[in-house]
């Protein structure tokens, strides 16, 4: 009786392997666990499935930070997934180097990558020695500042048109018992806050100079001296703000606890979500709606080596399918992102997409800072962003002094 | 040990074979993984290492920029404060209550089992716990200002100056249990004779305890003392469920610097470094007292 159970179960996996073989299960590692997030994930999924293979999701809840960590940990200890998620830039550039990620050069000739993404700037960013390692899937940027109209309604001012404006408005807002601007714990956000502070307050120029040149003569300057005096505006403003994550941050604005939120376009999938309508119930200023230039940051797949042939040639299923014109528009629809394809039709897109589209069509674009520099020089630049952010008694200038030495030192 | 009246002494090596044939395992674990992690660990850490180990040696360059960094030092004056306290306040208190338990009381088994309840708790859920007692929205400062007192303040998970010590609470909570059962064992392991002595004397009671149990007692303190010592210098979980290190960078730990430089920054040799010093502060402490513990006594 034992003896024909056990025969029974090892039949069964031996049998299993077989059934699966014409749909080749592949899974795929991301860290988009937010509402407007999860929604968009699923479109790549049904997209994939289409095409006869199965997507396995392997959601890492709790943003980038914490995901990167567990993903190239998977991959150098010899456990890949079949694709991941990572941001556009030097994220995955020792992985690639150790010639841990595949080379997609011949499906990317094939296909004409190189003709219809847009920007150029982001498939350069995949490439190393002249192959392709990575599939471009959306552009993401930065610079935009979210306003809650509700919040300025209750308050008694104008909705502003402008940072100076807007920090103007905060004592207002104040005295309404609104938080004027919602900045959530993690580092990161301080951290990204400061860079669209420095290419709004700073221009295109500066900003190219520090993140990119790290000239630290120009970091040290009057100009970043602007950018410091502008953060040391925003920190006040955030003061009261008392949550960690970006979504509950956004979720601030969105029920107008919080006058508004400097955050990426990713924040538009909430709104969207919550059913808000752009220009009616929230505003959205790109360049904070004092320079009008947007970052191309966004994600972008990679694929680690497989031995196995069937899930080598599911990836090839997989990146295809990504940049995929009906792809392209239903994920980026739903994650509030543009797509990295220039000749999609976005009618459904609504007012802020248009804007950024606008924007990227005339070409006012600049490289994403995780693009420029190192997870290292971004990690230490959290670490000065978080304690200043979080700790008033250090002073602009002694913020800005120690921004000088890290790009002094950043390679 | 008939076979002891042979001529010649037996091999020492070959003395009781089979147990040693037995610890091999073990002792290659603590020779391979052990000391050759360890070892490995700081030859990086003079390497300019970044996602993956390369051996590209930098000399002391990841050292110099560890003990620039503000992080860092932040980080080590968190620890030395949480150490110091964490050390003299367990004691005491497991101490205390330790004695008090030992004065005959009833439901003591019920007390013992309450006090050492928080020790089975993982140090996340402790520091969940925590965070929501600490938290001013719907903490212990909400409650006391839905009694009247509305402008009591107590938040100090959210204030840089004293966020440390919101940690050392829920540590304190979870540790001290663990303390007094040991303390309790130690007083217990006391012969009820010296009591009687002490009493004949008319030595009251807390000078009996103080000069007379607690020197008895040494031993045990040396073993909670390196119990707590090990919990300190490791302590990780706490601060990452609390507080994840906020706010801002207040309530950073060494293990935590490490830990973030080696994934999130991407840079092992800088991990590697301040791991070194980690381990270097450990070493500045267990090897004089392991010396005055073990060499002295071999003399004597």
């Amino acid at each position: 009786m034992n003896i024909r159970a056990i025969a029974a179960l090892l039949a069964a996996t031996v049998a299993l392997p077989f059934g699966a073989a014409h749909a080749t299960d592949l899974e795929v590692t991301h860290w988009w666990t937010s509402g407007g997030e999860a929604a968009a994930v699923a479109e790549l999924a049904k997209a994939f499935n289409a095409t006869g293979n199965k997507w396995v999701d392997g959601a890492i809840a709790g943003s980038g930070g914490t995901a990167r960590p567990i993903m190239i940990s998977r991959i150098t200890g010899g456990d890949p997934m079949a694709a991941t998620q990572f941001n556009h830039g030097r994220q995955a550039e020792e992985l690639v180097q150790a010639g841990l990620m595949r080379d997609f050069t011949d499906l990317a000739k094939k296909e004409g990558w190189d003709k219809i993404v847009r920007p150029a700037s982001l498939l350069k960013s995949c490439t190393f020695e002249g192959k392709i390692y990575c599939v471009p899937l959306n552009i993401h940027s930065w610079q935009w500042l979210w306003l809650s109209n509700d919040a300025f309604k209750k308050a008694g001012v104008a909705v502003p048109k402008n940072w100076d404006e807007y920090v103007a408005a905060a004592p207002a807002l104040e005295k309404a018992g609104i938080v004027p601007l919602a900045v959530g714990g993690q580092a990161w956000q301080s951290t990204g806050l400061f860079s669209v502070l420095t290419v709004a307050i700073g221009g295109k120029e500066i900003y190219q100079k520090v993140y990119g040149d790290k000239d630290a003569k120009v970091a040290a300057g009057p100009e970043m001296a602007k950018v410091f005096k502008a953060a040391d505006d925003a920190r006040k403003m955030s003061k009261g703000t008392n949550v960690q994550d970006w979504n509950q941050a956004t979720n601030m604005v969105i029920t107008g606890k919080a006058g508004g939120q400097i955050m990426g376009d990713w924040a538009q999938g909430e709104f969207q979500l919550a059913g808000k309508k752009a220009g009616v119930d929230y505003t959205c200023l790109p360049g904070l709606g004092v320079n009008e230039i947007i970052s191309t940051a966004g994600d972008a797949f990679y694929f680690p080596v497989l031995k196995d042939a069937a899930k080598s040639k599911a990836q090839e299923a997989l990146a295809s399918s990504l940049l995929d014109a009906k792809t392209q528009v239903a994920f980026n629809l739903k994650k509030g992102s543009l797509p990295v394809r220039g000749d999609v039709d976005l009618a459904a897109a609504n007012d802020c997409m248009k804007k950024g589209l606008e924007i990227l069509a005339k070409g006012n674009v600049v490289t994403s800072t995780d693009q420029l520099i190192t997870q290292d020089t971004q990690k230490q630049l959290e670490d000065l962003m978080s304690q200043f952010f979080a700790n008033t008694s250090i002073t602009a200038e002694e913020a800005q002094k120690r921004f000088v030495a890290i790009f002094s030192k950043a390679g | 040990m008939a076979a002891h009246t042979q001529p010649g002494r037996p091999n020492q090596l070959f003395r009781n074979l089979n147990s040693k044939i037995a610890s091999i395992p073990m002792m290659l674990t603590a020779v391979v993984i052990f000391l050759g992690g360890t070892i490995w660990t700081v030859v990086y850490s003079f390497t300019n290492s970044k996602l993956l180990p390369r051996l590209s040696f930098v000399g002391l360059e990841q050292y110099e920029r560890l003990w620039d960094t503000p992080r860092w030092i932040v980080s080590i004056q968190n620890l030395a404060t949480y150490g110091c306290l964490s050390l003299i306040f367990s004691l005491t208190i497991g101490f205390l209550l330790a004695a008090l338990m030992d004065q005959k009381i009833r439901f003591e088994n019920t007390f013992r089992t309450i006090f050492l309840y928080p020790f089975a708790l993982s140090f996340i859920v402790t520091g969940l716990v925590w965070q929501w007692i600490l938290n001013p929205e719907f903490g212990v400062q909400s409650v006391v200002r839905s009694l009247g007192w509305t402008s009591f303040t107590f938040d100090p998970l959210y204030n840089s100056d004293i966020v440390i010590y919101g940690i050392l609470i829920a540590a304190l909570w979870q540790g001290t249990g663990l303390v007094m059962c040991l303390m309790l064992a130690g007083l217990r392991g006391i012969d009820e004779d010296i009591w009687k002595a002490a009493r004949v004397d008319g030595i009251p009671m807390w000078k009996t305890y103080l000069f007379i149990i607690i020197p008895m007692m040494r031993p045990v303190f040396v073993t909670t003392l390196v119990i707590i010592a090990s919990g300190i210098v490791r302590i990780y979980d706490l601060v990452v469920a609390q507080t994840s290190g906020g706010p801002g960078i207040a309530s950073d730990v060494p293990a935590k610097y490490v830990y973030d430089y080696m994934f999130f920054a991407q840079n092992l040799g800088q991990g590697f470094a301040a791991s070194t010093m980690m381990l270097l502060a450990v070493a500045i402490i267990i090897v004089p007292w392991a010396y005055l513990e073990f060499g002295g006594r071999k003399r004597g």
